[in-house]
């Protein structure tokens, strides 16, 4: 039971920071389906601090290094989106995917070629191990293994909130999302403002990558990407209808069902239905389809989303 | 010397190919109500931008209060206290209103927290001063476009400008709404706000403007006193002929019922209400029924029903005795129903085909234009076109091969209307025949229209404006919230009357 909840947090972690990740994203005009490429490059660049870094630095370092290459490696990888979609005013959609396929193949190839150059050709694994960085992030009370990154995710949370609703830069950034040609008439820089929703779309995607792929295991195989984590955020995001607390209500929900695929066997009623593991693997999958199929109709997606500014058509 | 808050000196502004601005000055004198007339592409709107700072003019300076300035930008415009209220409105639906009108220039505290209750007040102390009546905690999406309006006067006035710019502002109003709105607009003068009001509606700039500067074809025709000054002189200045504003036509000799339409209800795609409601009415042979009423009252409904772009929830309509309540759109078409459809783009016209493809749209497999064996026949559909061009005077780049796109939006129109009467209808269904459109189109459509009405045929026109629904129609129907709420005639109905119809103040049971 407490395993379940521990994985339901983290989990739901991993979702809220990339769902709000997509929702600045969104709110400023941009599709942001690239979320899943930016939370693989994210969790390289967190991966790799957390196995070079020498342990003996200490854990607030540690923990604040991996988070800040993470956000750094996940910010630089969406300013592809940002200037396809804003200077180059390329189809958000197919830029996106793009930067997904990418991101994959991308990060197997550098950690293949990292592994293989440190090990003298031994080792073509595309792994990477942070047993030990790992273990920082971690304080254990009992059985519950409490971990900083759900206080990121919330730090997070309330943070966006206060941007998105609290000072102008939300109020202007919903505008761009919305009607930019009003944003335009009232002297708001509409380029610059999307810039920002997609760069804070990346910083979050980034940190969500780290906090997946650290999740549960203490190494990880670049080559499996991270599994539709970003879709599954982009569906957390739709079905929060793009605001935070409800995204943060929608990110439980979903982290409850991934939780359950890593620890059904611990429930007795679970284990003696005696489906195939891979059943509960698809849970949350199968949910967002339900979920996307019955609320979209009455979606809130700001409305400009997906169209690409320009000053001179109005 | 008289003192001007803002003048444009010899402004000359060329696009590749054409001038835009040829040579042109305006004088916005303080505290006045100032005119712009001119029909669409006279260059109305590019002396407009080139006051924002949109445009950089080739020649001319532009001049406030004496001194020369550089206006580069709309945010130079904006800081030198000039507004603009856009003819389509710059509002976020989803915001409030006092959301929009603090949005660019919000009130914040030193933490950078936003601090909207002193916005609040000022913004209510405002519209009880120039009575501009909204609900600051109303959203955009709820509130009516008068409201709307009101909002974007509000911003300006937010913002402290006081040279004020009105881009066709009473387009999408009721008549009630445009009473207030002009009485607006003399408050703010009275105020000292100066203000350009861009209009080629005759009846408004009389009532409310001080002087009156027209263009004409990217040139400067003159700038007159509206009250030494007629609508016919002001239009003869702004066509440069005369222009009937009557619409000559006979009484009307209402014959036998073309098409019946009974108990009609039609769904509405924006809302679960439906959008037309038990909709009941005839219309004969030598009269055109006019369908009156603002905007979104269910007469695009109304008409997509009758056509067949929409299928009907109940009701029944008959056509020349045939029952066509379930009918295809090409059967209405073939038994003699012509459309001259509200979206030219989306229903008239294939914007990628040529002309004389767009001109057998209906009737590409008639005999005369396909041969037994299913191929077309070209030269046929090409001399057809040819033929339709030449007799309804539609004008285009390269004739029957023009794609359809390039073509101006009064030519577009023009083309439409000569393929829906060349059919020889039983039927003509015109919804706003002359949107957008100038004097001068409009005359001619209308004398189609009527031309149509005294061949016999039955008219269902669908019209927004005012003008045109008291000018051409032998009968009026006011549609309020998808029901017909009054019939009148046009000749013993005032428009203040109709007004109170269009805006659901008043409604009476109707007879059919």
């Amino acid at each position: 039971m407490i395993l379940l909840l521990q994985y339901t947090l983290l989990f739901a972690s991993v979702l809220l920071l990339v769902a709000l990740g997509g929702c600045f994203s969104e709110r400023s005009g941009v599709i942001n389906i690239g979320l899943e490429g930016i939370m693989v490059i994210g969790a390289l660049g967190g991966a790799l601090v957390m196995k070079f870094l020498p342990a003996e630095m200490g854990a607030p370092m540690m923990i604040t290094a991996t988070i800040l290459a993470s956000a750094l490696a996940g910010m630089l990888y969406s300013l592809l989106l940002a200037v396809a979609a804003i200077n180059f005013k390329a189809d958000q959609t197919i830029t996106g995917t793009a930067m997904n396929m990418l991101a994959t193949a991308g990060a197997t190839v550098a950690v293949k070629a990292m592994n293989t150059a440190a090990s003298g050709g031994s080792d073509v694994s595309s792994d990477i191990i942070y047993t030990r960085a790992r273990d920082m992030f971690i304080v254990r009370f009992g059985n519950f293994e409490f971990n900083w990154f759900m206080v990121v995710a919330l730090v997070a949370l309330l943070i966006s909130w206060v941007l998105l609703y609290k000072v102008k830069f939300g109020l202007r950034l919903r505008a761009c999302g919305e009607h930019p040609q009003a944003a335009d008439s009232v002297g708001i820089n509409v380029y610059k403002m999307r810039y920002a929703g997609v760069l804070i779309s990346g910083i979050l995607g980034g940190i969500g990558g780290i906090v997946y792929i650290t999740a549960g295991v203490s190494s990880w195989k670049f080559e499996n990407g991270v599994a539709g984590f970003g879709f599954l955020a982009l569906a957390v995001m739709i079905f929060g209808q793009w605001k935070p607390f409800k995204i943060a209500l929608a990110a439980l929900l979903f982290g409850f069902f991934r939780a359950l695929g890593n620890v059904y066997t611990g429930f007795d009623f679970l284990k003696n239905l005696n489906l195939p593991s891979g059943v509960y693997n698809m849970l949350p999958y199968i949910i967002s389809l339900i979920v996307l199929a019955l609320t979209s109709k009455s979606s809130l997606a700001p409305k400009a989303e997906g169209i690409p500014y320009d000053k001179g058509s109005r | 010397m008289e003192q001007y808050a803002v003048e444009m000196l010899h402004i000359t502004k060329r696009f590749p190919g054409i001038i835009a601005n040829d040579d042109i000055t305006l004088q916005l004198k303080k505290g006045e109500i100032h005119a712009l007339l001119g029909e669409n592409g006279a260059g109305k709107s590019t002396l407009m931008s080139v006051l924002f700072g949109l445009y950089t003019p080739e020649e001319g300076e532009i001049r406030m209060d004496g001194q020369a300035v550089k206006i580069r930008n709309p945010n130079d415009a904006n800081a030198r206290g000039i507004g603009m209220v856009h003819q389509h409105f710059k509002l976020v639906e989803c915001f409030t209103v006092l959301d929009n009108i603090i949005m660019g220039v919000e009130p914040t505290n030193k933490l950078g927290f936003l601090q909207k209750k002193h916005a609040r007040e000022k913004v209510l102390a405002m519209s009880e001063k120039y009575g501009l009546h909204v609900n600051p905690d109303a959203l955009i999406s709820d509130i009516t476009v008068g409201m709307q309006q009101r909002t974007e006067i509000l911003k300006m006035l937010y913002r402290e400008n006081d040279i004020l710019i009105f881009d066709e502002p009473t387009a999408v109003l009721t008549p009630q709404e445009i009473d207030e709105l002009m009485q607006i607009m003399k408050n703010l003068a009275a105020e000292g706000k100066s203000i350009l009001f861009i209009s080629h509606k005759l009846n408004e700039i009389m009532a409310v403007a001080d002087r009156c500067s027209v263009l004409r074809k990217g040139k400067y025709i003159g700038t007159v006193e509206i009250k030494n000054t007629t609508k016919a002189e002001l239009s003869r200045m702004m066509v440069g002929r005369d222009v009937k504003f009557a619409v000559d036509k006979e009484e009307a000799k209402p014959a036998d019922v073309v098409m019946d339409v009974q108990h009609m209800t039609v769904a509405s795609k924006q809302h679960d209400n439906d959008a037309v409601r038990d909709v009941s009415f005839q219309v004969r042979r030598g009269e055109i029924v006019c369908i009156a009423g603002i905007d979104g009252n269910g007469q695009s409904e109304l008409v997509f029903g009758v056509t067949g772009l929409e299928p009907l929830k109940s009701g029944k309509i008959t056509m020349c005795g045939q029952d066509i309540t379930k009918a295809p759109i090409r059967k209405r078409s073939t038994s003699g129903m012509s459309h001259i459809p509200e979206d030219r783009h989306k229903h008239g016209l294939v914007l990628d085909y040529t002309l004389e493809d767009n001109m057998v749209l209906q009737r590409y497999f008639e005999p005369q234009f396909t041969n037994g064996i299913g191929f077309l026949k070209r030269g046929a559909i090409h001399a057809y076109a040819e033929k339709l061009i030449d007799q309804y005077d539609v004008r285009s780049g390269q004739g029957a091969v023009t794609v359809a796109r390039s073509m101006s939006g009064g030519n577009q129109q023009k083309a439409i209307i000569a393929r829906e009467i060349d059919k020889d209808p039983e039927l003509l269904v015109a919804v706003q025949p002359t949107r957008g459109l100038d004097v001068g189109a409009i005359e001619y459509i209308h004398q189609q229209i009527v031309a149509q009405r005294d061949a016999g045929k039955a008219v269902l026109l669908v019209s927004l404006e005012l003008d045109e629904v008291m000018n051409v129609s032998d009968r009026i129907l006011v549609m309020y919230e998808g029901e017909i709420v009054g019939e009148f005639d046009p000749k013993k109905v005032t428009v203040e009357e109709l007004g109170l119809y269009m805006a659901g103040a008043k409604r009476e049971g109707v007879a059919q």
